[in-house]
């Protein structure tokens, strides 16, 4: 289920604004990836051409090739929302739906498409809250609102919501930055176990959490002031953080700037 | 949003089965919560297996089809008002081209097969004098009240107040009507008559009319109570955004309570209170009802406010029975139509003059 | 603060200002509390009145039988005395020892100066000439037996002459049967009329209102077209109740050759609706915050299906608020209905019939008789009736806007 994403020859853009420019780079299946680098670099923009939510924006639009297993997501006649169906998206603050319970905020992406069959929505249920680790908090008030949990429960519902239609690929946008530090460390041993089943790209803008959590690690920086963001470098997390080989990045991981 | 959940941990609490499940909001919930008893998951993980979901495609023709008809009804409202305008004007156009008299400047109004005579002069005076009457009387008040509601009371008081002052509004207007000339133009009527009475009464606007009940100052007292709820809500929103650094600024200088006001709230909030008058004179100008029950028809017009009158609105609403030929129909809409340019140009001014203030703040 | 500040080394003055500053501040603090009173007298005014002259019909009954004031007239025949009507204020004097109140069977109210023929009536059960029920009537010129067999009984608890019984007729009988000058009756012709029109009107206004606000805040935010529409939305907002109504009477019916029907009203209502839940419903779905539609757009559900059912259902409070408010000011609208639809005193269920009853313009016509004609008296009772309903769906309104959220 877990698949490989790369993006080759991606440059984003705003209207006409340039943001990002020359992204080149592969997600290996059932690992977990981390964008880091400083703020306003392009790193939550690069995560959003993943799963086509950057077009949302009026105006904006990306070229290059992003490949899911080979197939061209911006390829003609692929629809976004299709896209958006198979490469998953958690957000920085926890937005569960308001007007739905628990039950129905985690079954919310397969009612939506479709899916009524009760007993199918139940296991559903039950397996995704445990993916996230939340099952046995709430298995026995699936029917109270989804707004009713604490920060942290509210955010791993959201995993769990994302991970009900089992994407192939799922990002996470800066997912605890909202959190506080107990419920940020178990969104972390949860990424640990949700690797097993998926491709995890997570953008971060805490590094030791970058360091604690990913396999590989790619870091973003802006060419120059007011210049487009790029990737600078990517490679396996311990390596980038002991022994980086762009100067640039050995900077950022040491505190010099960002 | 209600937080129900005070714990921080992630620990598993111990939460007893089938406590707190909501029959009402999802009920698969209870069955879930039932039938999951294979679910016997601590802190370490069990090895969790979400499978792919046959999942339906859906079609495109939906999204289509609804934002089709969104835009439709976009299309529809732009087309609706440009409608009213074309319909009104081509019902108005024929008469006002046969028209005898000057339509503007006659206060005659003859509408028959012989004869086509008709201008609006007369409405126009009754009209505007009674509701700017009506605006000069509740603008005053609905300030007054509108500071005591945001500075001069307790926040208890200021609210009782402020709802009492909202339930003006929702009495319907026809009520207005029949209480107006059932009740107060009587109790009004002794002091017009004495002011029409005295040496005012030689000023034409204050000279004794024919009949002394039904008078336009009878109505223009009955619209001033209509739309002060309109004015007085709108005021306090206005009074109640004042800075509050700039209030701080007055008290700080050892001003007095009306002190601050006149140097803080009042420069801030004028500019909302022209645009709520604004928006009590157009509903007053476009009042039909009431003033039809109220004021009583004059034969030959009159410039006192002691006499009866028609405004555009009521003449129209009186002759109801009349719009049988569309001749006669389109006199009536001219007059319609006037009354419509009237109420559009102050209501614009209203939002220029609100937009303007908040443009500056 | 004191004027005396420069005084060195003076006392720190801190008692209260006098003098020409002070006294203006009392001045308008005095002002605005009258300005609050000014503005609330009218209020207790109107709703005393309507609350005093109308609750008495909503849930009582007048008796079947009128009292008038009559003084003895030449008799056009032998067989029937008649007498003149006068006013009410000649039984109160003393030296008009002609004038008695009579009390008519029948409920029949005839006007001043009218000659009202007094028939022989089945006395009333209980004893119409004791003495201490002070209802006993001598009739000058008849035979005692005669004049038994004419009085008609008035109960002894009655002072003023006519007693009301409990009876809901107000809501469950309409005015087929009954003219201006009868009692009897009751309103439930009107009450429907103006539930029917309210509700055809909603049917029309509210989908339209929401599917524009949808157009204005989720397809068309920021565009060209959206600024046109809106403004549009802003004259509607400011037609006057009856150009709308003569819009819709020029199109239906004088150019389509429709007829006044309670539809042709709801049409005009509907102009006058439609630009009020468009606007609420533009608010609140301003409010949904961008977090959940990209939620719900990460999960891959096409736009229209979050709108339908991630965004509106958000929105559902405010949405509903701004619908009953909106009936609520429709509801009261007469001048449409004076142009569009003839009163009708039978109670008619179908909307396209030409006559329909309805509480404004019930009360209209209750204005054009005489003040003390059952006709006039039911007028107040239909102004409470409206006014209540009316009151009662702003009340839902603000229910509905203040419930707990997470619900």
């Amino acid at each position: 289920m877990a698949k490989r994403i790369e993006a080759k020859d991606l440059n984003i853009f705003y209207g006409n604004y340039h943001a990002v420019q020359n992204v080149n780079l592969t997600v290996e299946p059932r690992s977990v990836t981390a964008f880091i680098g400083p703020s306003g670099c392009g790193k939550s923009t690069v995560l959003r051409t993943l799963n086509r939510m950057h077009e949302v924006i009026p105006g904006a639009y990306c070229t290059g090739e992003v490949n899911l297993d080979g197939v061209n997501l911006y390829g003609k006649g692929v629809d976004p929302v299709a896209v958006r169906r198979n490469v998953g998206m958690v957000f920085q603050r926890p937005n569960p739906f308001p007007s739905m319970s628990i039950y129905d905020n985690v079954v919310a992406g397969l009612r939506l498409n479709g899916v009524s069959n009760k007993k199918t929505l139940d296991e559903a249920v039950e397996r995704s809250l445990q993916g996230a680790n939340l099952w046995n908090e709430v298995k026995d008030r699936l029917g109270k609102p989804g707004v009713g949990l604490s920060g942290g429960q509210q955010q791993r519902l959201c995993i769990a919501r994302a991970i009900a239609v089992a994407p192939d690929v799922l990002l996470m946008d800066e997912p605890c930055s909202a959190l506080d530090p107990i419920s940020t460390l178990a969104i972390e041993d949860l990424i640990q176990e949700l690797k097993d089943q998926f491709t995890v790209v997570i953008v971060t803008h805490n590094m030791q959490q970058a360091a604690r959590v990913s396999d590989q690690t790619a870091f973003f920086n802006l060419a120059a002031q007011g210049q487009p963001g790029e990737l600078v470098e990517m490679g396996a997390t311990e390596k980038m953080f002991s022994n980086p080989e762009k100067k640039a990045t050995e900077d950022y991981i040491t505190g010099r700037f960002g | 949003m209600t937080n129900t959940e005070p714990k921080t941990t992630e620990a598993p609490i111990d939460v007893p089965a089938g406590a707190d499940t909501d029959p009402t909001v999802s009920p698969v919930s209870e069955k879930a919560a039932g039938g999951s008893a294979v679910a016997t998951a601590t802190e370490t993980t069990p090895p969790l297996r979400v499978t792919k979901v046959a999942m339906r495609e859906p079609s495109k023709a939906p999204d289509k089809i609804f934002s089709g008809a969104t835009l439709a009804t976009g299309i529809f409202l732009v087309a609706l008002i440009g409608a009213i305008f074309l319909f009104l004007l081509l019902t108005a156009v024929g008469p006002l081209s046969r028209n005898e008299v000057n339509f503007l400047t006659s206060t005659e109004w003859t509408v028959t097969d012989k004869r086509l005579a008709f201008g609006i002069a007369g409405m126009l005076w009754t009209t505007v004098v009674s509701s700017i009457i009506a605006m000069c009387l509740a603008v005053p008040v609905a300030i007054g009240v509108a500071l005591l509601i945001t500075h001069y009371s307790t926040p208890a008081i200021g609210r009782t107040v402020g709802f009492l002052v909202d339930l003006l509004a929702a009495v319907p207007s026809v009520v207005y009507g029949m209480w107006g000339v059932r009740v107060f133009a009587p109790v009004i009527q002794p002091f017009s008559d004495a002011v029409a009475g005295s040496w005012l009464g030689k000023i034409p606007l204050l000279a004794p009319g024919l009949q002394s009940s039904g008078t336009v100052f009878a109505a223009a007292l009955v619209l001033a109570i209509m739309i002060l709820p309109i004015v007085t809500a709108l005021s306090r929103d206005v009074f109640e955004q004042t800075p509050r650094d700039h209030i701080e600024a007055a008290w700080a200088l050892g001003a007095t309570k009306w002190e601050m006001i006149k140097t803080a709230v009042l420069p801030y909030g004028r500019s909302g209170v022209i645009a709520a008058s604004m928006l009590g004179l157009g509903r007053a100008l476009g009042e039909t009802i009431a003033v039809m029950l109220i004021l009583s028809t004059v034969r030959k017009f009159d410039w006192s406010i002691f006499s009866g009158g028609e405004t555009f609105a009521s003449k129209i609403a009186t002759n109801a029975g009349e719009l049988d030929s569309p001749t006669k129909t389109g006199a009536y809409i001219a007059a319609g139509l006037v009354l419509f340019l009237l109420t559009f140009a102050v209501n614009a001014i209203a939002r220029v003059v609100a937009a303007g203030g908040k443009a500056k703040a | 603060m004191s004027d005396t500040v420069n005084e060195t080394p003076a006392q720190v003055d801190l008692s209260r200002p006098t003098g020409k500053r002070q006294m203006v501040d009392n001045l308008i603090r005095g002002l605005v509390w009258i300005a609050a009173a000014v503005a609330i007298v009218p209020l207790f005014w109107i709703l005393g009145t309507v609350v005093a002259k109308g609750a008495p019909l909503l849930f009582t009954a007048e008796p079947d039988y009128t009292r008038i004031c009559a003084v003895e007239a030449k008799a056009p025949t032998k067989e029937f005395l008649d007498y003149k009507r006068v006013a009410a204020s000649e039984c109160d004097k003393d030296d008009t020892d002609n004038a008695k109140n009579i009390w008519l069977s029948g409920g029949k109210y005839p006007g001043v100066n009218e000659f009202v023929a007094y028939r022989p009536v089945t006395p009333l059960t209980k004893d119409p000439n004791a003495a201490a029920s002070g209802g006993g009537i001598v009739i000058k010129g008849r035979e005692p037996q005669a004049q038994k067999q004419s009085v008609v009984g008035i109960p002894s608890s009655d002072k003023a002459g006519t007693v009301r019984t409990a009876s809901a007729d107000w809501w469950t009988k309409d005015q087929s049967a009954t003219d201006l000058r009868e009692v009897g009756g009751g309103a439930l012709h009107s009450i429907i009329g103006t539930l029917e029109l309210g509700l055809i009107t909603s049917l029309i206004a509210v989908p339209l209102g929401i599917l524009g606000a949808i157009y204005l805040v989720e397809y068309a935010r920021g565009k060209g077209f959206s600024k046109v529409v809106s403004f549009m939305v802003d004259i509607l907002t400011g037609v006057p109740s009856i150009v709308a109504a003569l819009f819709i009477y020029a199109v239906a019916i004088t150019i389509l050759g429709g007829t006044r029907s309670t539809m042709a009203s709801a049409l005009a209502l509907v102009l006058l609706m439609l630009p009020t839940v468009l606007r609420s419903t533009e608010e609140m779905l301003k409010l949904v915050p961008d977090s959940l539609r990209e939620a719900s757009y990460a999960l891959g559900v096409p736009k229209w299906k979050t709108i339908m059912n991630v965004v509106l259902p958000t929105a559902r409070k405010g949405i509903l608020t701004g619908i009953v408010l909106g009936m609520a000011r429709v509801m009261g609208e007469t001048a449409p209905l004076i142009i569009l639809l003839n009163y009708g005193p039978r109670l008619e269920w179908n909307p396209t019939s030409n006559n329909m009853g309805s509480l404004p313009t019930q009360i209209m016509g209750a204005t054009e008789v005489a003040a003390n004609y059952p006709g006039a008296e039911r007028g107040w009772g239909a102004a409470l009736t409206l006014i209540l309903i009316v009151m009662g769906l702003n009340l839902i309104a603000r229910t509905v806007g203040r419930s707990k959220k997470s619900r």
